[in-house]
């Protein structure tokens, strides 16, 4: 990794010119590209329920992928939350067996998810370890803890009331999940790019020893942080159980890749300090798109994946390529 | 320097690994018979492989999760090339098998040298990319025992002086690796970029270039063991060795190789390795479900992070402070 050098321009772009110039704005059109590619391409593309369904290939991802967003911001990271929705559903599922009912359930999910994200917390801001390390690890320890309850075995039997967060619908195409979505978009969006708090993410993302010494608390940010990430892995633990019906100790398997990939592909900076909901939003589209279209042309998941690893160097390797380039 | 290395990691780990052979011979003394060691080390030499290609990429402040995905894909293309040419000489298969492997490597490191993309992107994404390449060229199918050639099958199972070849090709790796990161200027170029990027560039070291051939070595012992596993266990698919690569970060870490880079040996990543080989050889002897093989893992990663940290808080990583405290 070299070492990046902010040059700061002596006049300002323009607004405008700021924003057509944007990652934002690249992103969106790819958006509209493989829009309109899919429609050519499938006849069964432009209908809306199948776009409806389509929203679902990305909702519940997205919804972790906004925390996770301001928590690559701040320049740390979470791989367990996959692993958090596994233990998650293993919770609930254990929950629905002592005979609990939905409002039950829910509050189970979501603390679960509070709680591994206050053991990741913990073991990074009090600690001090880093978070790549600590993440790797509760990813084996509570994916493993979910192996060691169910073992081959599945837990089933939810109640009707709770299969609603997965599978019902608000009004007409327009499901719960994507409502659920749309909301924590917007409290995302809000809170990083208009409180202090966000500010303070940024400036860790950014500084964190100068950040320190202006007086905002660190490591109780990153706390806060690790734990909104463990709580959007166990709403998201909700809607995948309610949606799927059944706990395995192999659900979500591999979703801590994806969910990194719709973060980076939106514009935030592995390297931490920069990036907007916005961009992350516009990612999980692209990618719920790309996976949707290929499926309605039968393009199996596992060459989908090929896509979604091309993109994620792609978008991040052309732009280099070209100031590369460019250069010479 | 008796006292230092007993105040190393490295004993440390020796220890643990003694009191745990300890503890399970004291209730199934055949588990440390000769032949059942040679057997544990045997079994876990793909582990200990992968983790000495995975320390220097560390080391450098990398990290490489492609590993698994190249082993995979290396091991569909010889199984694949041995199906097609049964003849072939085991020579032909081995430089294939590195080759394909040094060549993936390469692919990771030039993107992290030359387009200065974040290692864990990069590795992210060409492990997926890698995985997706092997269905598409198997068709998802899976070459099993039977057509794979029986020269091609014996390989690594051939028996020299009790231990088979797959775990000689362990132990030399080791040996090789050990001279190359303490007795050669490319292996101190890899703790320099790592220690101190800044210093090291200063000291005239091209700290890309130094990751590149990290990310080389890393694909090409990826590589090697891409034929030996899907030779051991006479079957190539997409998913094998699936989040192998975390095993191998995990033995890295237990080993002591700090995730900051500039810290760790070949010697820790082996023992790391040995310590998770064990542990998973020992779990169905004293008869605890496989189930409990991940969550162990895990819980062993977290306790060796926080014990690598607690080490390092208070030495710092500067060589000269060590210098001084040796004479």
């Amino acid at each position: 990794m070299s070492t990046t050098v902010r040059t700061i321009p002596d006049r300002l772009r323009s607004l405008l010119e700021q924003r057509l110039k944007s990652w934002e704005t690249l992103l969106l059109l790819v958006a509209i590209g493989i829009f309109i590619a899919n429609s050519f391409a499938s006849p069964y593309f432009l209908n809306a329920w199948n776009l409806s369904d389509a929203t679902f290939n990305f909702t519940e991802k997205a919804m972790i992928a906004f925390a996770m967003a301001l928590l690559i911001i701040s320049g740390e990271i979470d791989l367990s939350v996959a692993s958090i929705i596994a233990l998650a559903s293993t919770a609930m599922g254990a929950a629905v067996q002592m005979g609990v009912g939905t409002p039950g359930l829910v509050l189970i999910g979501l603390g679960v998810g509070l709680l591994c994200g206050a053991f990741n917390g913990v073991l990074v801001t009090r600690m001090g370890l880093p978070s790549i390390v600590v993440t790797i690890g509760t990813m084996s320890l509570f994916r493993g803890i979910s192996f060691i309850v169910l073992g081959d075995q599945a837990f089933r039997g939810y109640p009707a009331s709770f299969s609603w967060f997965g599978q019902g619908y608000v009004w007409w195409v327009i499901s719960f999940e994507f409502v659920l979505f749309a909301i924590i978009a917007l409290i995302y969006a809000v809170l990083l790019h208009k409180t202090n708090f966000g500010r303070a993410v940024y400036a860790i993302g950014n500084n964190a020893t100068g950040a320190m010494f202006s007086g905002i608390r660190v490591q109780r940010v990153k706390f806060i942080l690790f734990l909104l990430t463990g709580l959007m892995s166990g709403v998201a633990a909700i809607c995948l159980t309610a949606r799927l019906g059944s706990t395995r100790p192999s659900i979500a398997t591999g979703w801590e890749l994806e969910i990194v990939t719709m973060v980076v592909l939106g514009g935030v900076s592995i390297l931490g300090g920069s990036g907007t909901i916005a961009g992350v939003v516009i990612a999980a589209f692209v990618m719920g798109l790309v996976t949707f279209g290929l499926g309605l042309l039968n393009v199996p998941g596992i060459v989908m994946s090929i896509v979604i690893g091309a993109l994620l160097i792609g978008v991040i390797a052309l732009p280099r390529l070209w100031s590369v380039w460019r250069a010479r | 320097m008796l006292k230092r290395f007993i105040t190393s990691r490295e004993a440390l780990l020796i220890g643990a690994i003694v009191l745990l052979l300890g503890l399970i011979s004291s209730r199934f003394p055949g588990f440390v018979t000769p032949a059942n060691l040679a057997n544990v080390f045997n079994d876990t030499s793909p582990l200990i492989l992968l983790a000495v290609g995975q320390m220097i990429v560390i080391l450098t402040k990398c990290i490489d999760l492609s590993v698994a995905a190249n082993l995979a894909l290396t091991g569909m293309v010889v199984s694949m090339v041995n199906v097609a040419a049964p003849g072939l000489p085991i020579a032909v298969i081995l430089a294939i098998a590195v080759g394909l492997g040094t060549l993936l490597g390469m692919f990771n490191g030039l993107l992290v040298w030359k387009l200065a993309i974040p290692p864990i992107v990069v590795t992210l994404g060409t492990m997926t990319i890698f995985r997706g390449i092997i269905f598409v060229i198997s068709d998802g199918k899976w070459v099993n025992s039977h057509e794979m050639s029986p020269t091609f099958k014996a390989f690594p199972r051939t028996e020299i002086l009790g231990l088979p070849v797959l775990g000689w090709i362990a132990i030399i790796a080791v040996i090789v690796f050990t001279v190359v990161m303490t007795r050669t200027t490319l292996g101190r170029a890899f703790y320099a970029a790592g220690g101190n990027p800044h210093a090291a560039t200063y000291a005239g070291i091209n700290v890309g270039k130094t990751q590149f051939w990290a990310f080389t070595i890393s694909g090409a012992l990826a590589g090697l063991t891409g034929y030996l596993w899907v030779s051991r266990f006479a079957v190539s698919y997409v998913d094998i060795a699936g989040g192998f690569e975390l095993d191998v970060v995990a033995a890295c870490v237990i080993g002591g190789v700090s995730i900051m880079g500039g810290i760790g040996t070949v010697a820790g990543a082996l023992l790391g390795a040995l310590f998770l080989g064990i542990i998973k050889n020992a779990l169905p002897v004293v008869d605890i479900s496989p189930f409990w093989q991940l969550a162990i893992s895990g819980g062993a990663i977290i306790i060796a992070v926080a014990l690598n940290a607690q080490a390092n808080r208070e030495k710092g990583r500067i060589i000269l402070k060590r210098a001084e405290q040796a004479t």
